[in-house]
């Protein structure tokens, strides 16, 4: 039983940082910019494909195909913002979140056209490390470190560079910002890119070791926002710890139940958090 | 300004009727399969020159080119196309009173949906006025389609369908060519225990669709009657694509054995796991996924897996086999069919593309019995058929639960390595096998 538990624990943990990064883009683009990307799900499916695509088609290995869909990643989210949120981003919430659903609705329609519905394998195969009966498959582990070093990767961007302090004089106040110069249309859309990034990164590092279909970001999507509330929205640190606490309860609840009651638990906890703590556990918009 | 706004409205109405227009789904003939000369002597039957009367039978089924199907469900068109290709291309079936049958498919994508399959079949029977139809693929779907053909008494034959329920619901029309869920995995656990007698512990994981809980259900209380002791018995959803956690459950209940699995995807991912994550188990025994040739892209986490097939190429029936067991032999032998199957597709047909071909191959032996295409006389002839095909025998249930599949059988594959390369080969039963099982399961 211990030996289960341990095996549960490091495959929650991995799976966690995966989810983390994915919940830090939307968190990401919802504190700074006051809008929730419903978009973020079909962007997570389209990095799956873009890993796939330079993977299957063009022989260039996965984790290189990852930087080249990163940086596809934020030039795409940059063109989604000034196609499709920045008129309206000054506009009531409501208007930008039916911005981003409809940007969603448009990707899932095409990529449907375009890839089907038929599901994906990225047949990549890097073996296993053992530790006792404990197997973590190098896959997993790879994509785990790769999300911390993304995480971290921001985390320096966001305190250290140019770019982020604008980012976070915007999320702190907007108009302020402005005043002293900074060109907030740039930060909005970086940001949005940055968030878009985040999406298509962690998709790619799933569909290293699961299959896909452009419909499968829904339910990484709502993973994040389970993530983003958990952690506190707005707070990309919050996001990964919220990550691993959801990784955890994937990993640990099949232990004593069913599997098909993992989701109802999360969401259970998804609404007790927006009752308890709405600012979520470590804290909102900081 | 009004004048304007009028004349924006009618060109936005104008515009509106187009797209409508074109947006009506248009059916998908069946594409001709690229078929090769040898295709047309390993035709089925032997047929005579047209006659004076000549009639065209149309023949609807759904196919799922998108979704979750879309594999099994494209080799099972494939077989069906093949089949009507070969009877066209020499000419039709000849009836006793002269008129000579020939064959249009006419077929949708069901997207792998089943309230899309209810509007297909509505459309085929209603609109495009199908005489017969064949199933889609899989239980679940098939389900749902035989709800519309029976509303409408239209005959159907089912394949790629084990689902035993579907033929308990007083059907008359519908009549199902694979062996039924309930003896899916059952020769698995005969196998396992001529393999090892020490082995007693058996986890079932099994998706939960209509069709892996037949089988499983079946499966479990099989084994329990055989003296297993079942330690898991537990579903995944649809669509799952992250085992880990059951794979940690079977690892911590001593498994030493695992059964079950549900379609293509799932099961191939399934076994990809237990193989990354070397779940120490002996023998693994999956359904659907394994039998299918694209499993083997999976590599080493292929060796060693067993899958019950209703088809294999291997598979020894022949008219000798038939005349043996006091049988009516009909249409090509598994060599000729597979030869045809290679030409026109350019790959290796598996039990999909049998069961498609095959459920034409009913089709035209009741439709010749029958010396009609009426559906009555169609149906009385499908009721007493009791043939050999190289898909095996071939049985109808007429009494409690009409339609059901009592002929046929299962025989099972394991992915071997010969010479470095996946191969599958038949294990069980012991008749049929090519080669000795391979056990216990290496990771």
């Amino acid at each position: 039983m211990m030996d289960a538990l341990i095996r549960s624990l490091i495959d929650g943990l991995l799976l966690g940082f995966v989810y983390g990064i994915a919940a830090m883009g939307l968190t990401l683009i919802w504190g700074v910019m006051n809008v929730i990307n419903l978009s973020h799900g079909s962007l997570i499916a389209l990095g799956m494909f873009s890993v796939y695509y330079l993977f299957v088609g063009l022989g260039i290995h996965p984790y290189i195909a990852l930087v080249l869909t990163a940086v596809l990643g934020l030039i795409f989210g940059v063109i989604i913002y000034f196609i499709a949120v920045h008129r309206v981003i000054n506009a009531p919430e409501l208007s930008t979140l039916l911005a981003t659903y409809s940007v969603n609705m448009m990707i899932l329609g095409i990529g449907t056209a375009i890839f089907t519905t038929t599901p994906r394998n990225i047949p990549l195969d890097l073996g296993s490390i053992q530790f006792g009966e404990t197997v973590v498959t190098m896959t997993r582990l790879i994509a785990a470190v790769i999300s911390v070093g993304v995480a971290v990767g921001l985390f320096l961007f966001l305190k250290y560079t140019r770019p982020g302090r604008y980012i976070r004089a915007v999320t702190d106040n907007r108009d302020a910002a402005e005043i002293v110069g900074v060109p907030s249309a740039q930060v909005l859309a970086l940001t949005f890119g940055l968030g878009t990034l985040l999406a298509a990164v962690s998709g790619g590092l799933i569909a290293t070791f699961f299959p896909f279909t452009i419909l499968s970001g829904e339910t990484y999507e709502l993973k994040s926002f389970v993530i983003g509330v958990l952690g506190g929205l707005g707070n990309p640190v919050g996001s990964l710890f919220g990550g691993l606490i959801l990784g955890l309860i994937e990993g640990l609840v099949p232990m004593a139940m069913p599997t098909t009651w993992t989701p109802v638990l999360e969401f259970v906890l998804f609404v007790l958090i927006l009752l308890v703590a709405p600012n979520g556990l470590f804290g909102g918009e900081e | 300004m009004r004048r304007k706004l009028y004349i924006l409205i009618g060109i936005l109405l104008v515009a509106g009727m187009v797209l409508a227009a074109c947006g009506k789904a248009t059916p998908t003939s069946a594409p001709a399969p690229k078929a090769s000369e040898s295709s047309q002597n390993n035709a089925p039957a032997k047929t005579s020159a047209p006659s004076a009367k000549e009639i065209t039978v149309t023949i609807g089924f759904t196919q799922s080119k998108t979704g979750k199907y879309n594999e099994e469900s494209t080799r099972q068109s494939d077989g069906l196309d093949l089949w009507i290709k070969q009877i066209n291309d020499q000419g039709g079936i000849k009836l006793s009173d002269g008129t000579v049958v020939k064959f249009k498919a006419v077929s949708y994508d069901d997207e792998s949906s089943g309230d899309k399959v209810q509007q297909l079949y509505t459309r085929l029977i209603t609109k495009d006025k199908a005489d017969f139809l064949i199933s889609p693929y899989s239980s679940g779907l098939t389900s749902s389609a035989a709800i519309i053909s029976e509303q409408y008494g239209k005959i159907m034959l089912a394949t790629g369908a084990a689902s035993d329920s579907i033929f308990k619901k007083g059907y008359e029309r519908v009549y199902q060519l694979y062996t039924p869920a309930s003896h899916y995995l059952t020769g698995a656990v005969d196998l396992l225990q001529s393999l090892d007698p020490n082995v007693k512990k058996v986890a079932f994981i099994y998706e939960n669709s209509k069709f892996s809980t037949a089988v499983v259900k079946a499966a479990k209380e099989y084994a329990e009657k055989k003296g297993y002791d079942v330690v898991m018995f537990e579903g995944y959803d649809k669509g799952t694509t992250d085992f880990g956690s059951f794979i940690n459950k079977i690892q911590d209940s001593g498994a030493e054995a695992v059964m079950g699995g549900g379609h293509f995807q799932d099961g191939s991912t399934l076994a990809r796991q237990i193989y990354e994550k070397k779940l120490p188990i002996k023998y693994l025994a999956l359904l659907v996924a394994p039998p299918d040739p694209s499993f083997a892209d999976l590599g080493d986490a292929a060796l060693g897996v067993v899958g019950p097939s209703q088809w294999e190429a291997s598979a020894n029936y022949s008219p000798e086999s038939a005349k043996a067991a006091g049988l009516t032999w009909f249409g090509p032998t598994s060599a000729d069919f597979v030869k045809a199957y290679k030409a026109a597709y350019n790959e290796d047909p598996d039990y999909h593309s049998a069961g498609g071909y095959v459920a034409g191959l009913v089709l035209q032996k009741a439709i010749m019995d029958a010396g009609s295409v009426d559906p009555a006389k169609v149906k009385a002839a499908l009721d007493k058929m009791d043939i050999l095909t190289f898909f095996g025998h071939i049985k109808f249930n007429t009494t409690d639960a009409h339609g059901l599949q009592i002929g046929h059988e299962m025989i099972y594959i394991q992915w071997q390595k010969k010479d470095g390369k996946l191969v599958k080969e038949v294990v069980w039963p012991k008749e049929g096998a090519t080669a000795a099982p391979l056990y216990p399961l290496k990771h």
